[in-house]
């Protein structure tokens, strides 16, 4: 498994083809890419910073990632997160999942977004019109984990 | 036993601190958050929605705490 935590934009298009460019046992890559959008309950949003929690952020992505290691038969996976200044239209977060069939690919990766929802310690701040203001939490990204119990 | 205390997003801002040492005798991190919440400038750690972790480990307020652990208290987080 590959954890990434890094300033720096990524291209997605390249991290899917990398997911089998060394394996030609994989016969699934299911990936999901998070964007920063323009607007957010109600606001225009010009820009984000994502703080994180430095060495607890590694350990919980990790953390995640071994857990959907062992839930599934995976070949391979990666989880990339953004931190600090984003603007609109950029990606935020990438995660892919590879297998040798479809099924454990898609639920592992959507297992691992649940769970980094509700346990990575990344914030998110935006600037509107109104000035900056900090995202709040949702209920629903909990009821999206406790799907897994 | 001393303890080092972070403080991440909205938290830090409004208490106006990253980090702080505290020296005292602390049975739990629930122990450390009550001594805090003594001065008003740290009201928000009386929020219900309060996450924190122990040694970089998410936890409950009534985990056990040793000499030297870091612990530190954030809103719900919003990565992804």
């Amino acid at each position: 498994m590959a954890i990434r935590v890094q300033p720096a934009p990524f291209d997605p298009g390249v991290e899917v083809n990398a997911m089998h460019a060394a394996n030609v046992g994989v016969g699934a890559v299911v990936s999901f890419v998070g964007y920063v959008r323009d607007f957010n309950d109600g606001h225009d949003v010009a820009g984000m910073f994502l703080e994180h929690y430095p060495g607890m952020t590694e350990k919980a992505l990790a953390k995640i990632a071994v857990e959907a290691e062992q839930r599934w038969p995976l070949l391979k996976l990666e989880v990339l997160h953004r931190i600090g200044a984003l603007e609109p239209g950029e990606p935020i977060v990438f995660v892919a999942a590879a297998s040798a069939h479809r099924q454990a690919a898609f639920d592992a990766c959507a297992f691992v977004m649940d769970y980094l929802k509700t346990r990575a310690p990344f914030w998110k701040k935006e600037s509107t019109s109104e000035g900056a203001r900090w995202v709040d939490g949702r209920d629903s990204d909990h009821a999206a984990a406790d799907r897994w119990k | 036993m001393s303890i080092n205390v972070l403080f991440f997003a909205r938290y830090s801002e409004t208490i106006g601190l990253d980090s702080l040492e505290m020296e005292g005798d602390f049975a739990t991190v629930d122990a450390v958050r009550q001594a805090l919440v003594g001065d008003p400038g740290f009201d928000v750690l009386n929020e219900t929605s309060l996450m924190c972790a122990r040694n970089q480990e998410m936890c409950s307020v009534d985990e056990p705490l040793e000499a030297g652990d870091e612990v530190a208290f954030f809103p719900p987080v919003t990565g992804g």
